[in-house]
């Protein structure tokens, strides 16, 4: 065709980029790849490699070391070996390294860029303009993490060697994500590529040579799902970090249970796409071309469920068709495209297979038409209108450049629909009006709400999900925290046993109790004949005393064997009921900080007028000076929290947009507890309050040791306006009762103080719906030392980071 | 942005104009598959104006990527560029302008590429020209006489252009001069304290008077979009001028701080989709002042196609108000045709 002919149809030419480079370095390599371990490239022990193809040509383009467990072994070893060093280095010498990982990234940009594209099937325009720009973001503010480290988290410590494993959709982008982080932080790493695509990561090997990364610290494991596994399995491995499917999350939860492995999940997304009346309509369907024809659709957050307000449905489908229309799907090296290939056959038949299914269920498909390419895996954008919450497509992830459109009445709804999903990664929000738009934001279950702009991210601004979207946060402030521990908590000695430990070696730590409980356990003496009278204690659901469904009671012993009382034998179906109590304490999540505040000081002040019934009793199981320590601590405790609750603040992001990123502090929601055993009420307050300060609703089983403190805590909290479900407390034997807790669905997160046992029981049962554990991991922890028992760390994982996106202008 | 609320009185009229097998012979336009009629206006519906939505980061965003979603090379890069020159209103809109001075323009806008270029590229057959040559009316004649026969077209900038605030009688009686004297093309300026005002219907009847002078003249009408500085208040601009019978709608008068930008050529492009749509009639879009390279030329022919559509690659359509894009233009394309990096020196000046 003549520059004449071409003039007349003004059409878009081809505009490849060249893949020179990129076929240069893979040729410079024999097109083979060993794993980098230990600062150098091995063959893998079992000498097997495995293929890497290019999506969008079918073409080989390399191939890559199928690691064994042998090799992540090794990997593991050298981790090990590389810590100590990497740890002493100073804050400055980490940041120095993880600077000059940025400026490498910058450096080898647009190889990185090319390479990504061929590996992956994504745009060229969008490894060019977002995945490694953010990558090179990403280091650039981890090396300040790293610079800042000790000034910032002092008397924190690195969580040693950490095993990450990444996903295909952001090869490169998510091994920032994890990698920059883990090293500024001071750990060492194995990491593990997607098996479609390693090469990125390979690349990223060479830089980290090249920016004289001492060895050991970084090593590249490539491999498929058994090598992946090996690592999760590694007992040597102090943490996991994970971006993947849901279903491989669930087995890696399960798989940990046992270990002390720390866990952070970046897991799968249904994530709503709300546009309301009053919405720039063109823009949203600008939005929804980043949001769910961004990388073909295979985005964890992708926009993938519309939701629109009925009366604007019909010219809103309208738009989106048009605009569907002019989406240019091709050959991802082609610099004016914006649809590529899919990564792999297996992905195609996947979004194949479930459109259709989509179709049987009633959905109504439409695709532009569209040349596709006659060889490569590709799958048009499609839009799937009619869709119902009952379809697997508006519940089940496609992972594909496939809308599916609903409708809604009223913002109360569209939340409704938005929320009615087992995930809760990401969400968008199209409204003019603020009002409207915050109102909608501050309700979604889910990490990030875009307010009129979609797929943002910035390494300043928190990631990650709610629910079964996993648990953790990558970037900012509370991504760090994934990497780090308390140094005291690390290093604390194990729980001998379940009604283990014991007085003297709590109160041993406990310094300056001592006097002040020596003249209250004088007084409580003085009290010792007067409660002849029998005491019944009940369970204490939706703020009402219960009887247990079983009517069955436990005899409750004193240190000397002396039948103290009986505590009722709680059930499943009590903890059921406490669940659902729970569920309904809307007025204690939906109270003020302020009155949260001032609720728990009353707590206080309550507490300390009933001081030495309670302690009297306490003191037949505990010894009379614990029991005067845990009283008053106990009291202190809940002022520290009634001064936390409205003090423990969101923050706002400076992500360079114009734009402010606002990071809440949210409650988790519904929160099974398990107190530990040896400090009945110390033990039972330092974990109920931080979780009631920031507006969650509890359900505590108290110590087994001691279960009768129940009676006192409720009358505590009825003379003191806790609003009813706020707490609800199951006595029982915790082995019995913890199964049906954990494996509640409707429980979002459990705290499990208890031995070994207990703790990994607690991980392994939460796997259903995946909610979040947090354990003391067996370990001894001294609530009557502040430092240990109290403070923002209780307070971080009492709650989870929203992060709103909300740009500005006119 | 979005219109999604019109008066059913117009729909209705409006949809009927469209009807019919008929209609589509006089079309000068597609979208989506519709034939669009040259635009004659529409009684103002305030509805309209109401409803106009914008998100300027939204906005601003789509303008960035879209810029890098799309890019032309090789021999496309060389037809496309063609087409900007074709769709070029050569500009001289100065105090210091002269008969000589317009003469000269008019004989670059006869011949904007040299033909040796043009040879090389294999195009002569194609008679690359700019659309039109557009200056003050006071040149209106010389450049007409200039242009005799080589089909290039005159606009007249006039309604006391660039600040449009003599009296009305007098901005409608320049237009009446401009078309008398021969100007096929009237870019007229909006009073912009209309539009920071409110009064809808003091713009409507200012811009349909306007219309009323230019007669059957092609009417560009001006919003001054530098000064409007919101993104909605050029929306509302752009909706009443286009109520109000404008063939063009263009964004500036490059007399402004800043110019055409493409944020706010996408707000004015997306209203002319909307007005399309809900109308069944077609405007064009004039980005004028601050489009200086070809790199930028591409950027804006790109922002059309994707936007509206190949009608609108075409100076029936679309144009670019410039002064000094052709040289960059003259410069690429010998570039293209030699390989060799050109210099501005090698091409003759406007």
């Amino acid at each position: 065709m003549s520059i004449a002919e071409k003039f007349v149809a003004m059409e878009y030419g081809p505009a490849p980029e060249d893949p020179k480079e990129a076929v240069a370095w893979l040729d410079g390599h024999e097109r083979r790849f060993g794993l980098f371990i230990d600062g150098g490239w091995q063959e893998p022990a079992a000498g097997e490699y495995f293929d890497t193809f290019d999506p969008s040509t079918g073409e080989k383009l390399a191939s890559v070391a199928q690691g064994s467990a042998a090799d992540i072994d090794t990997a593991v070893r050298a981790a090990r070996v590389a810590l100590p060093k990497w740890r002493a280095l100073t804050p400055h010498g980490r940041a120095r390294y993880l600077y000059a990982l940025a400026r490498l990234v910058q450096k080898h940009s647009r190889l990185l860029a090319v390479l990504e594209t061929m590996d992956n099937g994504k745009p060229i325009r969008e490894s060019r303009d977002i995945d490694i720009p953010l990558v090179a973001r990403h280091f650039y503010y981890h090396a300040g993490w790293a610079q800042l480290l000790e000034q910032e988290f002092p008397a924190h410590e690195a969580c040693g060697v950490v095993g990450q494993i990444i996903p295909w959709n952001f090869p490169l982008l998510m091994l920032a994500w994890k990698i920059a982080p883990a090293l500024a932080a001071g750990n060492t790493v194995v990491l593990k590529p997607a098996e479609f695509t390693p090469l990125t990561a390979l690349k990223f090997a060479e830089l980290c040579q090249e920016a004289g990364l001492p060895a050991g610290i970084v090593n590249i494991v490539t491999g498929d799902g058994s090598t992946g596994e090996a690592l999760v399995k590694h007992p040597d491995v102090d943490k996991i970090a994970f971006t993947g499917s849901t279903e491989v999350g669930r087995a890696i939860r399960g798989a940990t249970a046992t270990s002390h492995k720390r866990l952070s999940l970046e897991l799968g997304g249904k994530s709503p796409f709300i546009i309301f009346d009053d919405a720039d309509l063109d823009s949203a369907v600008e939005g929804l071309v980043d949001g769910i024809w961004f990388n073909q659709g295979q985005v964890c957050c992708a926009g993938s469920r519309l939701l629109m307000q009925e009366s604007i449905a019909e010219v809103l489908i309208a738009k989106i068709r048009d605009r569907m229309s002019t989406l240019r799907i091709g050959p991802p090296l082609d610099k004016a495209i914006d649809i590529g290939a899919i990564v792999a056959r297996v992905q195609l038949e996947r979004i194949q297979r479930m459109v259709a299914q989509g179709v049987e269920e009633g959905a109504t498909c439409w695709q532009p038409q569209v040349a596709l390419p006659p060889r490569g895996l590709y799958y048009p954008p499609t839009l799937l209108s009619n869709v119902h919450p009952t379809s697997i497509v508006a519940q089940q992830e496609i992972f594909g450049p496939v809308l599916a459109a609903m409708t809604f009445r009223t913002p109360h709804e569209a939340v409704e629909l938005a929320n009615n999903t087992v995930y809760g990664l990401a969400s968008c929000v199209w409204s003019e009006n603020i009002n409207v738009a915050l109102h909608v934001a501050a309700q979604l279950k889910a990490g990030v709400v875009w307010v009129n702009c979609t797929n943002l991210f910035d390494a300043a601004c928190g990631f990650g999900g709610y629910r079964e979207s996993g648990y953790g946060r990558e970037g900012g402030r509370e991504g760090l925290l994934e990497y780090i521990e308390p140094k005291w908590f690390k290093h604390a000695p194990k729980l001998s046993s379940a009604g283990g430990g014991g007085e003297s070696a709590l109160l041993s730590t406990a310094a300056g109790s001592g006097e002040a409980t020596s003249d209250e356990s004088d007084k409580s003496s003085d009290g010792a004949n007067v409660s002849a009278i029998d005491r019944t204690v009940k369970l204490y659901i939706g703020g009402k005393q219960a009887r247990p469904d079983s009517g069955y009671s436990m005899e409750v012993r004193s240190s000397d064997g002396r039948l103290l009382g009986e505590a009722p034998l709680g059930n499943r179906k009590d903890i059921r009921n406490a669940v659902e109590a729970a569920r309904k304490g809307a007025a204690w999540s939906k109270a003020t900080a302020h009155t949260r505040a001032q609720v728990l000081y009353y707590c206080a002040e309550n507490l300390a007028e009933r001081r030495e019934e309670i302690v009297h009793r306490l003191a037949a199981v505990v010894g009379e000076k614990q029991a005067a320590a845990e009283m008053e601590i106990g009291i202190q405790r809940i002022f520290s929290y009634a001064a936390w609750a409205d003090k423990f603040d969101g923050v706002v992001h400076n992500p360079p947009f114009r734009n402010v990123a606002l990071a809440m502090n949210e409650a988790i929601g519904t929160v099974g507890l398990i107190c530990p055993a040896d400090t009945p009420l110390l033990g039972f307050l330092s974990l109920a309050m931080p979780l009631l300060a920031v507006g969650n609703t509890v359900i505590a089983i108290p110590s087994e040791k001691y279960p009768l403190i129940t009676g006192d805590l409720y009358q505590l909290f009825d003379t003191s306006d806790l609003p009813g479900g706020a707490i609800n407390i199951v006595t029982g034997y915790v082995s019995q009762l913890l199964k049906t807790l954990a494996e509640h669905d409707d429980v979002d997160a459990i705290w499990c103080y208890g031995d070994e046992a207990t703790v990994a029981a607690a991980k392994a049962m939460s796997i259903g719906n995946l909610k979040q554990v947090w354990t003391n991991e067996g370990r001894t922890v001294d609530w009557f030392d502040p430092k240990q028992g109290e403070g923002r760390w209780f307070l971080e994982h009492a709650t989870q980071v929203k992060n709103i996106w909300v740009p500005y202008g006119e | 942005m979005s219109v999604y609320q019109h008066n059913s009185d117009l729909a209705s009229v409006t949809r009927k104009s469209v009807s019919g097998e008929a209609q589509a012979s006089n079309a000068i336009a597609w979208l989506t598959g519709r034939s669009l009629q040259r635009n004659s206006g529409v009684p103002l519906d305030l509805n309209w104006i109401k409803e106009v939505r914008v998100n300027t980061s939204a906005v601003e965003r789509r303008a960035q990527t879209q810029v890098a979603r799309r890019t032309v090379k090789k021999d496309w890069q060389a037809a496309w560029l063609l087409r900007a020159i074709t769709c070029m209103d050569l500009t001289t809109l100065s105090g210091d302008d002269t008969d000589e001075r317009v003469r000269r323009l008019c004989a670059k806008a006869r011949h904007p590429i040299q033909a040796e270029i043009e040879q090389r590229l294999g195009i002569e057959a194609l008679g690359i020209k700019v659309a039109a040559v557009c200056v003050y009316h006071t040149f209106v004649e010389t450049a007409l006489s200039a242009l005799e026969g080589s089909g290039v077209g005159v606009a007249a900038v006039s309604t006391g252009f660039p600040a449009g605030l003599s009296p009305l009688a007098e901005r409608v009686a320049e237009i009446r001069r401009s078309v008398e004297a021969g100007a096929q093309e009237i870019d007229v300026v909006i009073t912009r304290a209309h539009v920071f005002g409110g009064r809808w219907q003091a713009l409507y009847d200012e811009i349909s008077a306007f219309k009323q002078a230019c007669g059957p003249m092609h009417m560009k009408v001006i919003l001054g979009s530098g000064d409007l500085l919101t993104l909605r208040n050029v929306a509302r601009a752009s909706f009443v001028a286009m109520m109000a019978g404008a063939d063009f709608i263009k964004t500036s008068t490059g007399k402004e701080p800043t110019n055409a930008t493409l944020p706010v050529s996408l707000v004015m492009v997306r209203a002319i989709r909307e007005y399309a749509q809900q109308t069944g009639m077609a405007v064009g879009f004039k980005p004028a002042g601050g489009i200086r390279t070809a790199k930028q030329s591409l950027d804006w022919l790109a922002l059309m196609k994707d936007e509206l559509g190949n009608s609108w690659l075409s100076a029936e359509l679309f144009r670019f108000g410039a002064s000094g894009l052709l040289g960059d233009i003259e410069r690429q394309l010998e570039h293209h045709a030699t390989g060799r990096y050109s210099a501005e020196y090698r091409h003759p000046i406007a």
